[in-house]
C-alpha cells in the first residue's frame, strides 16, 4: 500500500518544466479553426525563440481576460469592442493585421433562396421572410456581433423572431454542428467553414459583399494596468506580425485550393 | 504491588434517558482474586462493568482509584461478549494494543506471536481475525487484553456463545492470568462457570448490589431470598 | 453508427502509431488528475475519518454539506476557480490561471466532497464495529483515525478511484482555469471538446476511447496492485 501510494505521489509530482519565453494571447474560435496558427506559431518560434500559448474563445471572453490580464495580448475581430478596449485603457493599441470574410451557409436546397442575393442584408431578409431555420451564435463573439449588426441593416430585430431564430450560445464549430443537425442557415467565418468536418447538409450559399469582410487586430495587453504582462514579448510579436514573413505565410495560407486571409498590415 | 486498588464506589449512578440503568451503587473492591458478577438479564451487570472501567458515562456518585484515573485505565483491560476483530490477521489484532502504547512493530509482533502460541493461536498467525470461530475469536480477545499485562481484565460474559470446550480453554487461561496476580472482575449468567471461578460474589438486581461476599458463603445460602431464588434457578423479577 | 466506427479507426491509429501529441495530452491528463487525486485524499480522508470518530456541533451539517456538494457543478467550480485565480483576482499575484496548478486545484475542490463522502460511509461503518474495543483501549483521537484509515484501506481505495473517474472525465472546470492551451495545459477531455467544436468527430471519439481505456486500465492496475498487497498481508 505505501509503495503505491509512493509510486502515484512519484507519478503525480513528475511536473514536466516549462522552459523558454512564453507569451499568452487570447484569439478567437474562428482564427484557430482556420487551422492558421498552427502554420505560424512554429515558424514565431523559430523566428523569436517565443512560444505563444493561444487561449481560444469567443471575442467577448477574450477582451475580458484581456482587461483582467489574465492574457498579453489579444487577436479577436471586432472593431467596436476593440476601440472601446483601447479608449478604456485595457490595450496600449490596435494594430489590423489581415482579414478574411464571412460566408452564409445553409441548407444546400436553399430554401429561403439566398445564393443569389444582391448583398448580405438582403439574403438575410430572405431567410427572415421565409422562416427558415437560423442558428445565431448567441455568446456575444465577433462573428455574433457581424451578424446582429447585419440585422441591424436589414432593419430587422432578433429579439422579434419566431421559434425559427435559434441562439445557441455556442462556439462556432458548436454552432456549425447545431445547423447541421436543424439544417439551418448560419453566419460562419470562410476559415472555420472550410476546416469544419461535419458539413452533413450544409453548403455555402452567398459571400464576396464587403459588408462581409472580417479584420483581424492584433491588441497589446497595456502594462501601466497589468504590471505582470510581458509587453515587450507582445511588441516582438507585434513587429513580426506586420513583418514580411507573416505576411507570406498568412497570404500563402490556403485550404482546398482557396485563400483565407488577406494580410492587410500598415508596416 | 496492586497500585490500581482498592476501588472505591460511592453512590455510582449510570442513566440514560431519564431511566436508571445502575445504582446507586456502593462497593469496594481489593485484589486479588476474581469477583463474578451475577443477576438476571437486565439488572445492569454490562452497564457496572462499563462504569467501573470508564466507557459508560457516570450520572451521579464516585469512583475511586488508588491512583489516578489516567494511570488507573492504562492498568485495565475489558473483554466484550462479542470480541471485536480489527480487520487485520491474528498476530496484528493481538499487536494492536502495544502498538497504540508505541512499542515498536517488530517488538510488538515478537510478543503477539508468543501470546498467540500461548492461547493455541499459533498455527493462525496470518490468519484473516474475521475468519476465525467464536471461540478462536475470544480467544484472540483475551490475549489481545492480557497482552498489556493489565493489573484488572473486566469480562463480559466471555463465554456466553461458546460451546464447552472453547470455554474451558478461556477458563484455563483465566486462570493463568489470575495466577500472574491479574485481578478478574467476571459478568457471567452461567452459574457453573460462576462457582468454578469466583473468590467473591456480587450478586445484581435491578441495578443495585443486591448482596456481596464471599464466594463460598454465598454459594452455601445466600442471604436474600432473591439470590436464593436465583441461585435455584427461579425467574427473579 | 458510422461515426463511432470512425472514431474507433481513429482511436485505433492514434495509439498504433504512438502519436506524439497523443501521448502528451495523456500524460498530461494523468498528471493532473493524479496530482488532484493525492491531493484531495490527503485532504479527505482525514477529514472523513475525523468526521467518523468525532461528535461536535455541526457534524451533521457538515456531512449533508459534503453530500450536497457531491454534484458540485463542475462549471461553477471552474468559474469560481477562474475569478479568484485571475490577475484581477484574490490570488492573481501568483500567476496560477491558465496553467496545469490551476486545473489540479479545481479538480481538488471538485473531488474532495466526493472521496469524502464515500470514505465517511465506510469509515462510519467500521467505527461502529471498533467503537467499544478502541474506547476501552483509550485511544487518542488520532489513533483512532489512523485505525480505521487503515484498516478501511480497500473501502477506501474505492472512494479515491471513485474520484479518479471523476477527475479525468472532467471537462467544464479545467476547460475554463485551464484554457485548453496546446502544449501546456491541453488534456484528453479538452482535446476532445475541441475537436467536436471542429467538427471533426471521428478524431475527437478516438480521444474519447483512449480515455476510457486509460481510465478502465488506471482501475484495473490499482485494483491489481491493492490484490497484491492484500494477499501479503491480509
Amino acid at each position: 500500500m505505501r509503495k503505491l501510494i509512493l509510486a502515484l505521489a512519484l507519478l503525480a509530482l513528475s511536473t514536466a518544466a516549462q522552459a523558454g519565453e512564453t507569451l499568452r494571447m487570447a484569439v478567437t474560435t474562428s482564427f484557430h479553426n482556420s487551422g492558421l496558427a498552427e502554420v505560424l506559431l512554429p515558424r514565431i518560434k523559430a523566428d523569436l525563440d517565443l512560444d505563444v500559448q493561444l487561449l481560444v474563445v469567443g471575442t467577448g471572453q477574450a477582451l475580458r481576460l484581456g482587461r483582467a490580464g489574465d492574457v498579453d495580448a489579444i487577436l479577436v475581430h471586432s472593431r467596436a469592442a476593440e476601440e472601446a478596449f483601447v479608449t478604456e485603457g485595457y490595450g496600449t493599441h490596435r494594430r489590423e493585421i489581415m482579414y478574411n470574410d464571412f460566408v452564409l451557409v445553409g441548407p444546400s436546397d436553399d430554401p429561403a433562396r439566398i445564393s443569389g442575393s444582391a448583398d448580405a442584408v438582403a439574403a438575410l431578409r430572405a431567410i427572415a421572410s421565409n422562416a427558415t431555420t437560423f442558428v445565431s451564435r448567441g455568446d456575444d463573439s465577433g462573428t455574433h456581433k457581424k451578424e446582429l449588426r447585419l440585422w441591424q441593416g436589414a432593419g430587422l430585430a432578433p429579439e422579434d423572431f419566431e421559434r425559427w431564430y435559434r441562439s445557441v450560445g455556442a462556439g462556432m464549430g458548436a454552432a456549425l454542428n447545431a445547423a447541421a443537425g436543424m439544417d439551418a442557415y448560419i453566419l460562419a467565418d470562410r476559415a472555420s467553414w472550410l476546416n469544419f468536418g461535419n458539413k452533413a447538409g450544409l453548403a455555402l450559399l452567398f459571400a464576396g459583399d464587403p459588408e462581409l469582410f472580417n479584420q483581424y487586430a492584433y491588441l497589446p495587453v497595456n502594462p501601466d494596468r497589468h504590471p505582470h504582462v510581458q509587453a515587450a514579448q507582445a511588441g516582438r510579436l507585434e513587429a513580426w506580425l506586420v513583418s514580411p514573413v507573416a505576411q507570406a505565410l498568412i497570404d500563402g495560407y490556403q485550404i482546398g485550393g482557396e485563400t483565407l486571409f488577406v494580410f492587410n498590415a500598415t508596416p | 504491588m496492586s497500585a490500581l486498588l482498592p476501588l472505591t464506589v460511592t453512590g455510582a449512578e449510570a442513566r440514560r434517558r431519564g431511566k436508571t440503568l445502575v445504582g446507586p451503587v456502593d462497593l469496594t473492591m481489593d485484589g486479588p482474586g476474581t469477583t463474578v458478577v451475577i443477576g438476571p438479564n437486565g439488572s445492569g451487570k454490562t452497564t457496572l462493568l462499563s462504569l467501573l472501567h470508564g466507557t459508560a458515562r457516570l450520572s451521579r456518585g464516585t469512583i475511586t482509584w488508588n491512583c489516578p484515573l489516567e494511570q488507573a485505565r492504562a492498568a485495565q483491560a475489558f473483554v466484550f461478549q462479542r470480541p471485536v476483530m480489527l480487520r487485520r490477521n491474528v498476530r496484528d489484532n493481538i499487536a494492536y494494543p502495544l502498538q497504540l502504547r508505541g512499542t515498536r512493530r517488530p517488538e510488538a509482533r515478537a510478543q503477539a506471536d508468543q501470546w498467540a502460541e500461548r492461547i493455541g493461536l499459533g498455527d493462525m498467525l496470518d490468519r484473516s481475525a474475521g475468519a476465525l470461530s467464536g471461540g478462536e475469536q475470544q480467544k484472540l480477545a483475551l490475549a489481545r487484553a492480557l497482552i498489556l499485562k493489565p493489573e484488572l481484565l473486566f469480562l463480559d460474559e466471555p463465554c456466553a456463545a461458546l460451546d464447552g470446550r472453547s470455554m474451558r480453554e478461556i477458563e484455563t487461561i483465566l486462570a493463568n492470568a489470575k495466577a500472574e496476580g491479574t485481578k478478574l472482575v467476571l459478568a457471567t449468567h452461567d452459574m457453573g462457570q460462576a462457582r468454578r471461578m469466583a473468590d467473591d460474589v456480587l450478586f445484581l438486581l435491578h441495578g443495585r448490589v443486591h448482596e456481596a461476599r464471599p464466594a463460598p458463603e454465598f454459594f452455601a445460602g445466600p442471604d436474600t431470598a432473591e439470590a436464593r431464588a436465583f441461585l435455584k434457578g427461579d425467574i427473579v423479577e | 453508427m458510422l461515426d463511432v466506427w470512425n472514431g474507433l479507426a481513429a482511436a485505433f491509429w492514434l495509439v498504433v502509431r504512438l502519436d506524439p501529441d497523443l501521448i502528451e495530452i495523456t500524460l498530461r491528463s494523468l498528471q493532473v488528475t493524479l496530482t488532484a487525486l493525492v491531493i484531495a485524499s490527503l485532504i479527505a480522508l482525514p477529514l472523513a475519518a475525523l468526521l467518523a470518530v468525532r461528535r461536535f456541533r455541526w457534524r451533521r451539517a457538515v456531512i449533508a454539506v459534503l453530500n450536497a456538494l457531491m454534484g458540485l457543478p463542475p462549471v461553477v467550480v471552474g468559474l469560481v476557480v477562474y475569478i479568484l485565480l485571475s490577475r484581477s483576482g484574490p490570488f492573481g499575484v501568483f500567476g496560477l490561471l491558465f496553467t496545469p496548478t490551476a486545473m489540479i486545484i479545481a479538480q481538488v475542490i471538485i473531488i474532495v466532497p466526493l472521496i469524502a463522502s464515500i470514505a465517511h460511509q465506510s469509515l462510519r461503518e467500521l467505527w461502529t464495529d471498533y467503537h467499544d474495543l478502541l474506547i476501552s483501549l483509550n485511544v487518542t483521537q488520532r489513533q483512532k483515525m489512523q485505525t480505521l484509515l487503515w484498516d478501511a484501506r480497500r473501502a477506501l481505495l474505492t472512494a479515491a478511484l471513485a474520484g479518479f473517474g471523476r477527475a479525468i472525465g472532467e471537462v467544464g472546470a479545467i476547460m475554463i482555469v485551464g484554457g485548453n492551451i496546446d502544449h501546456v495545459t491541453r488534456v484528453l477531455t479538452t482535446a476532445i471538446a475541441l475537436e467536436t467544436g471542429r467538427g471533426d468527430f471521428a478524431l475527437a471519439l478516438g480521444l474519447g476511447f483512449v480515455l476510457i481505456a486509460l481510465a478502465v486500465t488506471v482501475n484495473l492496475v490499482i485494483h491489481g496492485l491493492g490484490r497484491t498487497e492484500r494477499e501479503g498481508r491480509w
